[in-house]
């Protein structure tokens, strides 16, 4: 448990609130040098034309949620395995974040399509794949709300969400197999342009701009869970008391 | 002689709000434990947590090796649409214990069930289906730890005095009881002896 | 803990005892256990209803409207799976009992195949004869759901510990269960376009099959620790 002592609640609290201005400031900065990168200094796309550059939100928001996914899952385990509640907390604040992301994704998918296809969705893989990935973050949001008790509820999650994380591989090859054997689609999202560097680039900046809002959004519902669950102990009570007067 | 059973530290929450903290509790053959405390104070999670139903958040709970445990709660975990005979079958064989027919009627008609075995138990009162459920006990090996959760409740004079009469024959097999009850036990059952009562207090 | 032989031996009587048990309440509340039967074949024929009796149409629809609605049907009586052992307090006895929960989970999930399972298996192949299904066809339905309707009584039984007792259950329950349940979907039902189509249905038996072994050894586990972590 001395591993584990930098996660008492009240550490974090403190050391995730010096941090968030830094964190939002990075975001802006990174999201809007991402977006200048992206829809002004790259090129316009020989065969997609202007349309295609949201795939600079597109691609990244994909990653994020996946990654989310697996860092919600993991982070879970870790607080049933090992009763460490700021873990659990952190999986639950984690959630709502890659649920947006998730639907970001699918919402910029179906941008991207209309201009490109003529259709506002495609059941390509990526996409339906995409699409039970919110399923499942929804699953697990309903899951742990309906639970009441904060440590049934922890648990719960935890092992539905390591559930999800052990079936996603699964569903997304089944999913790939579906669509090549339909071959209804002839369309994918995976054939996106031709990739110059500069349009990389802009990619990475994105991403780093979506981790850093990430981090941002999800240590402020942390902080929020936390003052929730631990309203009884002392530096709470303080920490209120302290803000009243302030007020 | 050892205790049968040995608790510590242990520690409850419902929902936010804890119940009670670094409790020590201990059971040794041949005693009766009563366990007291006002409503509310966590009686009956302490005795899931001593008869092992749930983990306890904090500290231990042990049971001596080859000791049985039995537990009946509020719950008397009996299938509506099984006949008495078929409920007590099933739990016999979800507990591995190998008992035959006459096994089991001898049981009922110590609870006074003597010719409602093939009943359903949807047919049966609230003191009926408590009888079938305390008949379980004497289908039960050897005389191990019995945890109740209120074994009195429905039940009428006379099947008070019959679960009297079994608690004693038990313990004076060398079994012991943990029990609550929201009925004084010295009127009640005034031949079970000893009864030590045990106070779950106030947290912090 | 016991030589190996008693061990074996606990194991194959816990089996029978649960089988007896509820096979036993099954059987004296037939109507019940056959609701989802009954909405199994409302629910399939509502979509020539809705989409038009033009048979072509039909038989291509088949394979996934009989998937889905055997899906559905499946989940139906998946809640009852533990809610009702919960409320009456046996749920509490089979955990301390000492018996292995791993091996409780398995034979629930045994039951419920037996009981609406393997229901819903007999009565696809009628199901398909009304959408025009050709008899190769059918017979790909019938092994497709075989080694499929078995994948969903074992993850409704964790889905249906994981939703024990709460008040939104039933529908919580189908929400998180249906998703882990669309591989099975995709190759059940794809056997039978394959074989329609005049392509070899094995792989999507093979997968299926897998899909089936990976069910059998993970879902038991993870149902026994959704039932301990539910009792909490």
């Amino acid at each position: 448990m001395r591993l584990f002592t930098f996660a008492a609640p009240s550490r974090f609290y403190g050391l995730s609130g010096a941090l968030l201005p830094w964190l939002w400031a990075s975001a802006l900065l990174l999201a809007s040098a991402g977006l200048y990168v992206g829809f002004v200094l790259a090129p316009t796309d020989a065969t997609q034309g202007e349309a295609y550059r949201i795939i600079y939100i597109h691609v990244p928001a994909a990653w994020m949620s996946m990654v989310l996914y697996l860092a919600m899952a993991g982070w879970a385990a870790v607080g049933w395995a090992w009763n460490v509640r700021l873990a659990s907390m952190l999986a639950r604040a984690i959630a709502p974040t890659g649920a947006l992301f998730a639907f970001i994704a699918l919402w910029t998918g179906a941008l991207w399509g209309k201009p490109t296809w003529g259709t506002w969705w495609v059941w390509d893989a990526r996409l339906t794949s995409q699409l039970i990935l919110l399923f499942l973050y929804l699953g697990f949001m309903a899951l742990v709300e309906a639970i009441d008790d904060p440590k049934r509820s922890d648990q719960a999650g935890a092992l539905l969400a390591v559930i999800g994380a052990i079936n996603v591989p699964i569903i997304y090859f089944s999913v790939r197999w579906w669509n090549t054997l339909h071959q209804g689609a002839s369309v994918s999202m995976t054939a996106a342009p031709k990739m110059a560097s500069i349009m990389l680039t802009a990619m990475m900046v994105m991403t780093f701009a979506f981790w850093a809002y990430a981090f941002a959004v999800v240590f402020t519902r942390t902080r929020a869970i936390i003052l929730e669950r631990e309203q009884d102990a002392d530096w709470v009570r303080t920490l209120v008391r302290e803000e009243a007067v302030d007020a | 002689m050892g205790s049968i059973l040995n608790a510590e530290g242990l520690a409850c929450r419902r929902g936010m709000r804890r119940l009670f903290r670094e409790v020590k509790f201990e059971v040794s053959p041949g005693e009766v434990v009563w366990i007291k405390g006002s409503n509310g104070r966590g009686k009956s999670s302490l005795l899931r947590l001593l008869a092992g139903i749930v983990a306890p958040d904090e500290g231990e709970v042990r049971l001596a090796t080859g000791a049985s445990c039995a537990f009946i709660g509020h719950a008397n975990a009996l299938k509506d649409d099984l006949s008495a005979l078929e409920n007590l079958r099933f739990m016999a064989g979800l507990r591995g214990l190998s008992v035959s027919q006459q096994d089991v009627l001898a049981a009922l008609q110590t609870l006074g069930l003597a010719g409602r075995e093939g009943s359903p138990v949807r047919t049966f009162s609230q003191g009926q289906r408590r009888r079938v459920a305390l008949a379980r006990l004497a289908l039960e090996a050897s005389p191990g730890l019995w945890i109740l959760d209120e074994p009195f409740d429905a039940l009428d004079t006379t099947g008070t005095a019959v679960l009297g009469k079994m608690l004693s024959g038990h313990v004076a097999q060398g079994g012991c009881v943990v029990l609550t009850s929201h009925l004084e036990l010295s009127l009640v059952v005034p031949d079970l002896a000893p009864v030590r009562e045990w106070v779950l207090g106030a947290t912090s | 803990m016991g030589s190996g032989g008693d061990i074996v031996k606990a194991r194959s009587s816990v089996w029978r005892v649960i089988l007896g048990r509820d096979l036993r309440m099954a059987g004296r509340r037939r109507i019940d256990a056959l609701l989802p039967v009954v909405f199994f074949v409302v629910a399939v024929t509502l979509f020539p209803l809705g989409v038009g009796p033009e048979p072509q149409m039909l038989r291509q629809m088949a394979p996934g409207v009989v998937w889905v609605c055997a899906l559905m049907a499946s989940m139906m009586s998946v809640t009852a799976m533990y809610s009702v052992d919960h409320a009456d307090g046996t749920l509490e006895q089979m955990v301390i009992s000492g018996q292995s929960l791993v091996a409780i989970a398995a034979a629930k999930a045994l039951v419920h195949w037996l009981t609406t399972g393997l229901p819903l298996l007999v009565m696809s192949p009628v199901l398909g004869v009304l959408f025009d299904v050709r008899a190769e066809a059918l017979a790909a339905l019938c092994l497709g759901l075989l080694l499929g309707t078995p994948i969903l009584s074992l993850l409704g039984g964790v889905g249906s510990a994981l939703t024990l007792g709460l008040r939104s259950g039933g529908v919580l329950l189908i929400l998180l269960v249906l998703p882990l349940t669309i591989p099975a979907l995709i190759f059940g039902a794809g056997a039978v376009s394959a074989v329609d189509a005049g392509i070899s249905p094995a792989g999507h038996y093979s997968l299926l099959g897998a899909l089936l072994i990976l069910s059998a050894l993970g879902a038991p586990l993870a149902t026994a620790a959704a039932l301990r972590i539910a009792l909490h």
